[in-house]
């Protein structure tokens, strides 16, 4: 059982833990996942360790709430116990000091992409973080960026924010006017993620990034996580999540990633005829 | 002599009412059944079951129990020697072991040990006497044992030290203890229930279960040691599945058995929506492989309803590695067989999705190096299946994911554990293992085996090493 001891809201449907996990925290370098299970009918949720304290023993979680399970989780309240943690998983990433990255983060995804940035930073590279949202509203993490990154850019889609475009426009500006980073690190969406390695091998920089595929046990069991990365397939829970960007068949892993869409959907209706609990219907 | 009888068959649900649910198939002996099956025993001086059971249960004396109506002092009796009666009772292929070296089996049918040690631990449970008789030992005083994965090697290997008077602490990496039982074999076949309830009676013994710790990720082997554990034992299974390589598997609609299974069985999905984790079942299924755990998986498709399901298989009916019990049970049930025929590419549409199966005929060449004669495809025989589903149970090779995790540790071609077989040791000092991982996927029967010598070199060790420091 894991005690909830911090809740934030950050944003609409996006909501911060911190939760009591000494063991994970001990062992969590950036790019590691964790899953978790709310209760005994819930499903196994994998989820990026967005920071962690060894000290305190304690790991930090954001999601967001699209479907039944994220929905339900949104509810815990600070106090409340999760079931189930088991972790640090997949196989972190190997930062070393380098003279620039550039980490490109899609909505949600700035939580996974904190740790890696701040790695970066307290080596010595400069840290160039472009973070993107829909709207001004959903940026989450802005302080945190900022105090790990040399220069922070944002963007939204609707330009209530910063740069008024995709996250990959900001890029596109930086690697034109000359910018040459060491390695671009972008987590996202997956079409944001595969936009990013769009622009990215236009001007031949190494991209890097971290795949939130279906899973269910996330130890490399079961293969549900699997992804053709230059022509073989891995699973991303134990040679990933991150990847090289320019060798992931995006096309298969967005496909796959529709499989139980049906099912998501039933679960999500049934939940809301019956739960007064979810936030989701409100604005 | 006794009248000749014959061997009581054991009662199963009416094929076309259970594949419409998932309920224990095979229903067990009734009191007076078992009595009389037990009776055929004929306690022969020789024994030669005894010798035919990985655990070496005393199959002659708990039948003899039974004969005279001592249900609960048969059981006690088998879990002088295995501590997962209701489950080997069910899951074990006795055909090939003590059963096929019955006596009886010579000229008739031997006798049903599997179901008889199936209704000693069933009578032992449903009267609520199934905990460890005597208190606990007290722990810490002989040593201090790591025992990683709750498995039945895990299991096994737990139970076996903590009689002897060890401190045990399992691992599992799961939320849930009992490996494959737990989510590899269905409801149908082996009820959680049972698990549960051998495994809290593996605690009762004394050993203290962690779920949720992955040894290699949460806690190092290293630190296990640091810790003030004497000897750890690796019971981590063969979890990896196999792929068959051939195109199109990434396809939706296309399962690894151990995904389909570890959904179905693990994580309830089969109870979808009562449940959150969902299965996607179509109309017309492949299961591809012809093991226990394709038996499994084709008869789970059919109970989440499915409306043809085949089983295609490469080599002929005589090599199929499966029991015989189950490929039967699958043909009452309704399951198809396609022999002879190998997949080579998956087939999808336009959205991705599996719409069928492009297959070969083979026909049977030399022996190879398992001994069955070799497929070999027949040139120009392609065909294709129209299905919806594949699940592939080509196989699982030893989980790789904490073996990789020590340094030294030796591994064989497959990446499964080397060890002494006599002892369960590995090259490195104070580090047992057995069971799938060593092995590659084979049986509980067998892991239990291994599980059991492993305690017993464990023992042996801690011993020489206090013996040394003394």
């Amino acid at each position: 059982m894991h005690r909830i001891i911090k809740k934030e809201e950050l944003a609409p449907k996006i909501k911060l833990f911190v939760v009591e996990a000494p063991e994970i925290a001990a062992h969590a370098r950036p790019g590691h996942f964790f899953v978790l299970r709310m209760h005994e009918h819930g499903e196994r949720i994998p989820l990026t360790i967005a920071d962690s304290d060894p000290g305190a023993g304690t790991i930090t979680m954001v999601f967001q709430e699209v479907g039944k399970s994220t929905c339900e989780l949104g509810t815990l309240k600070e106090g409340d116990y999760i079931l189930d943690i088991v972790g640090p998983l997949g196989t972190p990433r190997d930062i070393r000091r380098l003279d620039t990255v550039v980490c490109v983060a899609g909505g949600v995804g700035v939580a996974p992409i904190y740790p890696e940035a701040k790695a970066f930073h307290e080596l010595g590279t400069r840290v160039i973080s472009l973070v993107g949202a829909q709207t001004k509203d959903m940026l989450i993490f802005k302080d945190r960026m900022e105090a790990v990154s040399d220069e922070v850019h944002y963007s939204t889609d609707d330009g209530s924010f910063g740069y008024h475009g995709f996250v990959t426009g900001l890029l596109r500006d930086l690697l034109a006017g000359g910018l040459r980073p060491d390695e671009v690190v972008a987590i996202g969406p997956l079409p944001m993620m595969r936009a990013t390695c769009k622009v990215t091998a236009e001007f031949g920089v190494k991209t890097i990034v971290s795949l939130n595929a279906i899973m269910v046990d996330g130890t490399g069991m079961c293969g549900s996580c699997r992804v053709t990365v230059d022509g073989k397939t891995m699973f991303s829970c134990v040679e990933g999540p991150a990847f090289d960007g320019h060798k992931v068949d995006f096309e298969e892993l967005m496909a796959r990633q529709t499989r139980f869409l049906a099912e998501e959907k039933l679960a999500m209706e049934r939940y809301k005829a019956h739960a007064e609990g979810c936030k989701c219907r409100r604005k | 002599m006794p009248a000749k009888v014959d061997r009581h068959p054991m009662p199963k649900q009416n094929p076309r009412e259970r594949i419409r649910n998932f309920n224990e198939v095979a229903l067990g002996y009734p009191a007076d059944v078992a009595v009389e099956e037990a009776k055929r025993c004929i306690g022969c001086p020789k024994r030669p079951c005894v010798a035919g059971c990985p655990v070496e249960v005393d199959i002659p004396s708990f039948v003899k129990l039974i004969a005279e109506g001592k249900f609960v002092e048969a059981a006690r009796k088998i879990k002088e020697k295995n501590s997962l009666p209701a489950i080997c009772g069910r899951v074990c292929p006795q055909e090939t072991q003590c059963e096929e070296r019955c006596t009886l089996g010579k000229k008739g049918k031997p006798v049903a040990i599997g179901a008889l040690e199936r209704f000693a631990a069933d009578y032992e449970r449903a009267s609520g006497t199934q905990a460890a008789s005597e208190p606990a030992p007290a722990s810490g005083g002989a040593g201090r044992v790591a025992v990683v994965g709750s498995g039945p090697a895990g299991l096994t290997c737990a139970a076996d030290l903590a009689k002897m008077g060890y401190s045990v602490v399992l691992f599992e990496s799961l939320h849930s203890t009992g490996g494959v039982l737990r989510y590899g074999i269905p409801e149908f076949r082996l009820p959680k229930a049972i698990v549960d309830e051998e495994v809290e009676y593996v605690k009762s013994l004394g050993v203290e279960i962690r779920v949720n710790t992955l040894v290699g990720k949460t806690v190092s082997v290293d630190e296990l040691f640091r810790n003030g554990f004497d000897a750890i034992f690796l019971g981590t299974g063969a979890g990896l599945p196999h792929f068959l390589g051939i195109p199109g598997e990434n396809l939706n609609g296309v399962y690894s058995a151990n995904e389909f299974l570890t959904r179905s069985n693990l994580m309830k999905a089969y109870l979808f929506p009562e449940y959150d984790t969902p299965i996607w079942v179509g109309k017309r299924v492949a299961v591809v492989g012809a093991g226990n755990v394709a038996m499994d998986a084709a008869r789970t498709a059919l109970r989440l309803g499915a409306e043809k399901v085949t089983i295609v298989y490469r080599r002929s009916r005589a090599e199929m590695p499966a029991r015989l019990e189950e490929i039967e049970n699958a043909e009452e049930e309704g399951v198809e067989f396609v022999l002879l025929t190998n997949p080579i590419r998956v087939l999808g549409d336009e959205r991705g999705w599996v719409r069928g199966m492009e297959c070969i005929r083979m026909e049977l060449g030399e022996p190879d190096e398992s001994g069955r004669r070799r497929p070999v495809p027949v040139p120009g025989s392609e065909f294709v299946i129209d299905i919806d589903t594949m699940i592939s149970a080509v196989g699982t090779d030893p989980n790789p994911l904490l073996v990789r995790s020590v340094p030294g540790l030796k591994l064989g071609r497959h990446g499964n554990v080397i060890v002494n077989e006599e002892t369960g040791e590995t090259s490195v000092p104070g580090v047992f293992a057995g069971g799938d991982i060593v092995t590659g996927s084979a049986t509980v029967i067998a892991a239990m085996g291994a599980g059991k010598i492993a305690a017993r070199g464990i023992d042996k060790f801690i011993r020489a090493k206090r013996e040394r420091s003394e």
